[in-house]
């Protein structure tokens, strides 16, 4: 069953309520809310997420809500809560779904600890993936909604998550936020993506949700195996280059760009060791989003051969 | 209302119960399990299960996504403990030459003693007692070695200095580490007597021989002021410390003359109240076995009838948490009233007024000036 299949009246009642169970990933979700405007969005743009089992333990239960008390009367508001604690100042009411996307990655960073979180994009074609790894502004969302849409995988756009016990990569294909000019970019590569409304002035920016192909929703219970490491780099005008980096670097790179390396310690320190050992990696600068497509669609050919 | 009160109590249950009986654990079903996952996260538990499940060989038998948060909070323990035992041992090496003795208290002292409440805890920062006159050497000497004094207000700075047991925190510039250096157990200003000079003479060796641990009673009765008399609005009491008491009583209460050791240290050190409350409530909620003759020789540090009957109500409120779908108003009045007899304790009336309603003016500035951390970047955290 996926949210489609609810209608609007329940999918507003489920939030209203106990509130609506989604599984995205490795994670099971329950998300409460009593804003009529995020319902809409959430019946439009989280289609097609599964809903899990009726049995299954719900990892965050996370809310997005209009303040209690006289508060809510004063300004329109929205807070964040999970588990009853409300840890951020609140939004503005209109800003209510990026803020409870963005709170659901803070759930992600800071509890699950279980498993290596990587601070990088990930794609996967024939079982092979590569990883972004980079600090954001370097254009790895764009370049991986670009992906996805010519025929990539996505595995993430934020978090490359590693399962210590083999080394794999669980897929988290959440919508993925495009910032600022990103969002006209994607409209004009591939005009029939899936992008809702752009949300002004947030706290990042204008701010839109890419919906991920359903094929990379549907398949989000199938882990795939690391291959390459890409660090992007976007550069405007500059010429399109794809250079081999040597494996100290790459290992640097990687460590320094994760969520959790320090917390797991020796487990985080093997695997990023067995990663960089296994992959290939590259150093990418391109402007032109056509270009870097081909250059990593050449790239996993040459591995075919 | 009627929903609200029900499952606040099947909250609790399913906490207590996981605690006392962990070995029945993995019948729980799913829907109790995702309970008891969000009861025991608010009161820092979950690596309490985590290290009674593994004991018990049990781990394999839960369902995995509850053992996944278990691991999870397991992974950021042994983290925490790799960053305070080598605090410890940065700061041998910060205060090489100075010679002083130093008492690791809470947290830092079962960590490197290896005593039972260890097991599975989380530990925020190094605590450590050093006699007052010595602070401002240890301080200098800290502060050239790569601490700094963190960044607090003048009200603050004074607070602390004038009033309290402790100095501002110390953080370390690189490792961002806080030591809390104190030099008695309670405010200058508590109504409770507290002579710190016995809390050094009676203390124990650890294996650096310029590192100690508070003697046994002590401990126990500094886990029990802890408990009472530093809470938080919010918070309430923390569970964590009666669980840390409730070990200590057990792995302690083995050792010959600890029982009988016990009030009289009590009542020298002028904390009788904290151990009357403590006993009763440990033994209440988590069955520590105690000698009974020990509770009745407390029976007149017990206050007059009505308060006693109020504070058996108050503590357990305040201890216990609610459930995170239904908060309880009756539990947040409990714990704000804990939180001002915690106060009043500390600090003469005159003083108190003055200071809650400065907390209260922080409080109320803060409201609007609430760290924003979803500016940051999400690695950040």
């Amino acid at each position: 069953m996926i949210v489609g299949d609810l209608s609007r009246r329940e999918l507003g009642k489920r939030l209203a309520g106990d509130g609506l169970a989604l599984q995205l990933g490795p994670f099971n979700l329950t998300i409460r809310s009593n804003l009529d405007s995020f319902a809409s969005l959430a019946h439009q743009l989280y289609e097609p997420y599964p809903l899990p089992d009726a049995e299954a333990i719900s990892d965050f239960h996370v809310q997005i809500s209009a303040p209690r008390g006289l508060r809510r009367w004063v300004r329109r508001q929205a807070c964040f809560g999970v588990d009853g604690q409300f840890p951020f100042a609140p939004y503005t009411v209109e800003h209510a779904f990026p803020a409870l996307e963005w709170g659901i990655n803070w759930c992600v960073a800071t509890r699950a600890h279980h498993l290596l979180l990587l601070h990088s994009a990930g794609v996967e074609r024939n079982g092979r993936a590569i990883l972004f790894p980079a600090s954001p502004g370097h254009g790895k969302s764009t370049l991986c909604t670009a992906l996805v849409h010519s025929g990539w995988r996505l595995l993430s756009d934020e978090f490359g998550v590693v399962r210590p016990e083999d080394g794999l990569l669980l897929p988290l294909p959440r919508l993925i936020p495009l910032k600022n000019e990103s969002i006209e970019v994607i409209r004009k590569f591939r005009p029939e993506a899936i992008i809702g409304p752009s949300f002004l002035e947030t706290r990042k920016g204008t701010v839109a949700h890419v919906q991920p192909p359903v094929n990379s929703i549907r398949r989000a219970q199938e882990p795939a195996r690391p291959r390459w490491f890409v660090f992007p780099r976007w550069v405007a005008d500059a010429p399109l280059t794809l250079e081999p980096i040597p494996k100290s670097q790459a290992f640097l790179m990687v460590a320094t760009n994760a969520f959790n390396y320090e917390v797991l310690d020796e487990i985080a320190f093997r695997l990023v060791t067995e990663m960089v050992r296994s992959c290939d990696s590259y150093s990418l600068i391109y402007s032109d989003l056509d270009e870097a497509v081909s250059a990593l669609d050449e790239l996993s050919r040459t591995d075919d051969v | 209302m009627f929903r609200a009160a029900c499952e606040t109590r099947r909250a609790q249950r399913l906490l207590l119960e996981a605690l006392q009986e962990p070995e029945k654990l993995p019948g729980l079903p799913p829907a109790d399990w995702e309970l008891l996952l969000r009861v025991a996260r608010r009161v820092r538990v979950l690596g309490r299960l985590e290290s009674d499940l593994e004991r018990a060989g049990l781990l394999e038998e839960i369902p995995e996504r509850a053992a996944a948060h278990l691991r999870a909070a397991r992974n950021v323990i042994s983290h925490r403990n790799t960053l305070i035992s080598w605090e410890v041992n940065r700061l041998l090496w910060a205060l090489k030459g100075i010679d002083v003795p130093l008492i690791l208290l809470k947290g830092t002292a079962y960590l490197l003693a290896e005593l039972s409440p260890a097991r599975g805890r989380i530990f925020a920062d190094v605590d450590l007692l050093v006699p007052e006159r010595r602070i401002g050497e240890i301080e200098e000497r800290l502060v050239e070695r790569g601490w700094f004094k963190t960044q607090i207000d003048p009200y603050d700075d004074r607070y602390y200095r004038v009033w309290m047991h402790e100095i501002p925190p110390l953080r370390h510039r690189e490792r961002g580490t806080e030591i809390d250096i104190h030099h008695r157990l309670l405010p200058k200003t508590s109504h409770l007597k507290s002579d710190p000079e016995s809390l050094f003479t009676a203390a124990r060796p650890l294996a650096d021989p310029q590192l100690h641990m508070l003697a046994p009673a002590d401990m126990v009765l500094h886990a029990l002021v802890h408990l009472f008399l530093e809470g938080d609005p919010d918070e309430g009491l923390r569970l964590r410390d009666l669980i840390d008491v409730h070990d200590l009583l057990c792995r302690f209460g083995e050792e010959p003359g600890f029982w009988s050791d016990l009030g009289p240290r009590a009542r020298a050190l002028g904390f009788e109240r904290p151990l009357f409350y403590g006993l009763h409530h440990v033994q209440r909620l988590f069955g520590t076995p105690i000698p009974p003759d020990v509770l009745r020789g407390l029976e007149d540090a017990a206050p007059v009838w009505p308060i006693r009957q109020l504070m058996n109500r108050l503590i357990p409120l305040a201890l216990l948490p609610g459930h995170p779908d239904y908060p309880s108003r009756w539990a947040s009045v409990a714990r704000w009233l804990i939180y001002v007899r915690a106060h009043w304790l500390r600090m003469p009336p005159g003083l108190l007024a003055k200071h809650l309603s400065h907390k209260a003016w922080l409080r109320f500035r803060g409201f609007r000036r609430r760290v924003d951390l979803a500016q940051l970047d999400l690695k950040q955290q």
